[in-house]
């Protein structure tokens, strides 16, 4: 029988052979990807060992981690503010992951790389836990307030940015929600506030000032008109005063709001136009410059790429080319043209600062535990491709700034309702149609003397730019100004 | 005899007495380092621990010098060595999920070592086991049987029905019933030897013997297979059927045995896996752990996490989560030694049990009688095999079974089955190694004392 105890014994020798194999396979080729797997637990729970850094605005902790004694979690994230600043902190939870800059700044709150925390394992045990690096904001604790109050419930989005830096100074959406019981310790809690706010019609986990994309309607007449400023028309150029544009190609004629003409005599102006949002100058305008020169116009304010946000933008899109109906219809931003309301605050960034496009900002200083620096704020414009961060020339930025400002405080004026006395403001409204008798969305688009640019979408509105985002703007702006 | 030359001696009670020493020595050490990871001072209970195992072990070895004076000197200090870390590992998981296993476990290693000692004692030759082959048999068949009777039963326990309530003690007959096994087949085997090895039978390609040679020996394992399998113990279904297949293809050397075995267990598989949904689930695991990690394939997902935060060097003894790890004290604890140890530490285990396998298949090469031979085959490969089901499943070499690693999981039928299996390996080592030297057996000693 030494034979086959041979055998038998060769059977039990690739047998272990196997599993020495299979051993080795997982404990050293696939460590890594097993150690750090999403849904290995000890990632986590070494994660929410560590005392992660505070999110800081003006100097209160809009999100900070507090030490619990119970459960197997050390630190439980807070949100003091929650809903004023859902959209920016977003949550930190044990079964959703991360969302908004405790997702995109995790690095930075952690103070130090996702791989780093799955390996110190001995500074974990060893008690001599650094804690995490605190991140502060840019944004103005009284804007984002104001923001909100003025938007008293509406569903809309307001961004504020600061023209001279691209510091966002402000950024509120409604609807909102509360990251609190989703950064629960507790299983439970979470999946009972997740299912609601998951399935809700009006979608509060979309952040609406720059994750959602609107068409721009009349607002868009400002990079229109700066189209035209920069090949070469002045701002007292005249086009015919008609009633409808006779758009070429099609039978769809293009007529001003409320079936009007544009202001007295035969002929109107550019300045006119732009202060009344004549849709027959704009989509006359708009044909004469092309769907190429639209477009490429768009693009160099950011249209068609995301900008560089330390949060997820989307891009605000404009088609490369377009027939000639089209493009009379993106000319006055309808169409297939569309905007994140943060995009559409960096145009009027732009215009305020004399021509820059500005990487907009969210972090003012990533300050390690002992107070020191490690990181300052991202200011600089935002070169292309394409473009080279000037959209504009600083000739055309100071003639639609003038535009801007005739637009709010000059006659039959659409933006009259932002204007501030005492202060300087400029701005565009808009109205855009979605569907035919469906809500517009009103827009308001502008500055307010040279340190506050600032832009306001209220979809599902029962009126005009003019009459909704106007009033909306201006008390924000009142806030931002007023120091 | 001094106390200094029973470890400095030569011969295999003195290299069996230091592989002993060294075996207390890890595991003490092992316990100490468990201590520590929780806090800085040395707990007294490690040294108790360590002092009570020392005490264990002298028993043991006295026993083993007085009775099978020339048995095997390695495979006591191994089994010794897997239960002392088994039992560093039990406290493990004790503090991580608030458990109380780790004073049990310690009963019943004293208690698994007093019926190796008493197996030792009374089993003097192992032939007598032979005479009794339909006895072992029958008891094969009551112990599998013995879970379904009302009163003892300890009713359904994670989906399957093996154990019962003893004394206040739970027991998996089940585990005995392996032993029981094993001697039927081997003294079975041994008789109809020479009936099995002659084909006369023609199907098909292959030549197979007398169907009245085969009836027995098919119709008690398949009740055993069938029981198990109606139990829903599949592992331990799996390793019977290798056991078996191993012994009838040692007894006869017809590699035919255990190639059609092989097919018939194909085959057998493919029909339970269209037939009981919950195999059907396994193999699914097995085949994709990743969509449904935290359903289905939770356990299998968690001992991968837990080998691969292991590393190659682990994290430390005590430093893991075992409570992350569904039945992290029994089937699952190889995965705990994984993810504290690391590969190395896992590696050593794995070898342990190589040894032994190599240890016990030599054992039945030197064996005495073909009754012996077929005895020591059968407990080595269930061993073996055990180990490498339980190991397999764990790390998705092949589907996961719920069945214990021998000596170191948590569980007292286990661990007394598998000492007294290791006590069998030791006699017939004994007999065979004192007849190669001429020197009289235990059982010739005894009679000669007698007389």
């Amino acid at each position: 029988m030494n034979r086959q105890l041979g055998r038998v014994a060769a059977v039990v020798l690739v047998l272990f052979g196997a599993l020495f194999v299979n051993l080795n396979v997982i404990t050293l080729l696939q460590a890594d990807e097993l150690a750090n797997h999403p849904a290995n637990r000890r990632v986590i729970i070494r994660e929410y060992a560590i005392e992660r850094g505070p999110i800081v605005v003006g100097e209160q902790a809009i999100a900070r981690s507090v030490r619990t004694e119970e459960g197997q979690y050390r630190y439980l994230r807070t949100y003091p503010e929650p809903e004023l600043y859902a959209h920016l902190t977003g949550y930190y939870s044990i079964v959703l992951q991360r969302s908004g800059l405790e997702r995109a700044l995790n690095e930075e709150l952690t103070g130090r790389t996702t791989e780093v925390v799955a390996q110190n394992l001995g500074e974990l045990l060893g008690g001599t836990q650094r804690p995490g690096n605190a991140v502060e904001l840019t944004i103005e604790p009284r804007v984002q307030q104001a923001a909100r109050d003025a938007l008293s419930g509406r569903q809309g989005a307001v961004v504020v940015l600061d023209p001279t830096t691209g510091a966002v100074l402000a950024s509120y959406a409604n609807p909102t929600f509360d990251p609190n019981p989703l950064s629960s310790h507790d299983t439970a809690v979470i999946n009972e506030a997740w299912a609601p706010l998951r399935d809700a019609a009006d979608r509060p986990l979309v952040d609406r000032a720059r994750g959602e994309l609107y068409p721009p309607g009349s607002a868009f007449k400002v990079l229109v008109t700066a189209a035209a400023l920069e090949a070469g028309s002045e701002p007292s150029r005249t086009f015919p005063n008609e009633r409808t544009f006779d758009v070429p190609q099609t039978t769809q004629d293009i007529s001003n709001a409320g079936d009007t003409r544009c202001g007295e005599g035969d002929e109107a102006t550019l300045q006119t136009a732009f202060a009344r949002s004549c849709n027959t100058v704009f989509a006359r305008l708009g044909v004469e410059l092309g769907d190429e020169a639209l477009a490429a116009q768009a693009e160099a304010f950011g249209f068609n790429r995301s900008p560089p946000l330390e949060l997820p933008v989307a891009a605000s899109s404009i088609p490369a080319e377009q027939d000639v109906p089209s493009t009379a219809q993106s000319a006055i931003g309808q169409r297939d043209v569309r905007a994140t309301v943060l995009q559409m605050a960096m145009v009027a960034a732009t215009v305020s600062n004399g021509g820059q496009l500005l990487r907009p900002h969210l972090v003012q200083t990533v300050r390690a535990p002992d107070g020191e620096i490690l990181r300052g704020p991202d200011i600089g414009r935002w070169a292309g491709p394409p473009g080279d961060g000037r959209p504009i020339s600083p000739r055309t930025a100071q003639q639609l700034r003038s535009l801007m400002i005739d637009a709010v405080s000059g006659p039959g004026a659409t933006g009259s309702r932002a204007a501030i006395s005492g202060i300087e403001v400029g701005g565009k409204t808009g109205t855009a149609q979605t569907a035919p008798g469906a809500p517009s969305v009103a827009w308001f688009i502008g500055f307010a003397g040279d340190g506050v640019a600032v832009a306001v979408a209220v979809p599902d509105a029962d009126g005009s730019g003019g009459a909704i985002a106007a009033p909306i703007a201006r008390q924000v702006m009142v806030a931002a100004a007023g120091e | 005899m001094t106390a200094s030359s029973v470890v400095t001696g030569d011969g295999p009670r003195a290299t069996e007495a230091r592989l002993l020493v060294a075996a207390v020595l890890v595991t003490s050490a092992a316990g100490i380092l468990l201590g520590w990871s929780r806090s800085s001072e040395l707990p007294p209970a490690a040294m108790v621990t360590g002092l009570a195992l020392a005490a264990i072990a002298i028993v043991a070895h006295l026993t083993v010098r007085a009775t099978a004076p020339d048995a095997d000197p390695v495979l006591l200090p191994i089994a010794f060595l897997l239960n002392g870390l088994g039992l560093v590992f039990v406290q493990r998981v004790d503090i991580a999920t608030g458990s109380e296993l780790a004073a049990a476990q310690a009963v019943w290693t004293a208690v698994s070592v007093g019926a190796f000692c008493a197996l030792l004692l009374f089993i003097r030759e192992v032939w007598v086991l032979g005479r009794l082959q339909y006895t072992f048999g029958l008891l094969t068949i009551l112990l599998l049987l013995f879970p379904l009777v009302p009163g003892l039963s300890a009713g359904v326990i994670n989906g399957a029905r093996l154990w019962v309530d003893l004394f206040g003690m739970r027991f998996q007959p089940g585990e005995l019933a392996k032993l029981t096994m094993v001697v039927f087949l081997a003294a079975y085997l041994e008789r109809n030897r020479a009936l099995l090895s002659v084909a006369t039978q023609r199907v098909g390609p292959v030549l197979l013997p007398a169907p009245r040679h085969l009836a027995p020996l098919l119709a008690a394992t398949g009740t055993a297979l069938v029981i198990m399998v109606g139990l829903r113990d599949l592992g331990s279904a799996l390793l019977f059927f290798g056991a078996f297949l191993t012994m009838l293809y040692v007894a006869t050397g017809r590699p035919a045995y255990p190639a059609l075995g092989l097919l018939a267990f194909g085959l057998g598989a493919v029909v339970a896996y269209q037939l009981f949904s919950h195999v059907e689930v396994r193999v699914s695991i097995w085949l994709d752990p990743w969509t449904d990690v935290s359903g289905s394939a939770y356990q299998l997902a968690q001992s991968l996490f837990a080998l691969g935060t292991g590393g190659l060097t682990g994290t430390g003894l005590g430093f893991g989560r075992p409570q992350d790890v569904p039945f992290s004290a029994t089937d699952a604890i190889f995965v705990v030694i994984g993810e504290e140890l690391g590969l190395l530490g896992a590696t050593a285990v794995l070898l342990l049990y190589l040894a032994m396998a190599m240890r016990g298949l030599k054992i039945a090469q030197t064996a005495r009688d073909e009754f012996a031979t077929l005895l020591a085959t059968g407990l080595t490969v269930l061993i073996a095999f055990q180990t490498f089901v339980i190991v397999g499943g764990l790390t998705r070499l092949v589907p996961l079974t719920g069945i214990t690693l021998p000596f170191v999981s948590y569980g007292g039928s286990s661990l007394l089955s598998n000492y007294l299996l290791v006590a069998l390996l030791l006699r017939i080592s004994d007999e065979s190694r004192a007849a190669a030297l001429g020197r009289p057996t235990s059982a010739q000693r005894r009679k000669r004392a007698r007389g």
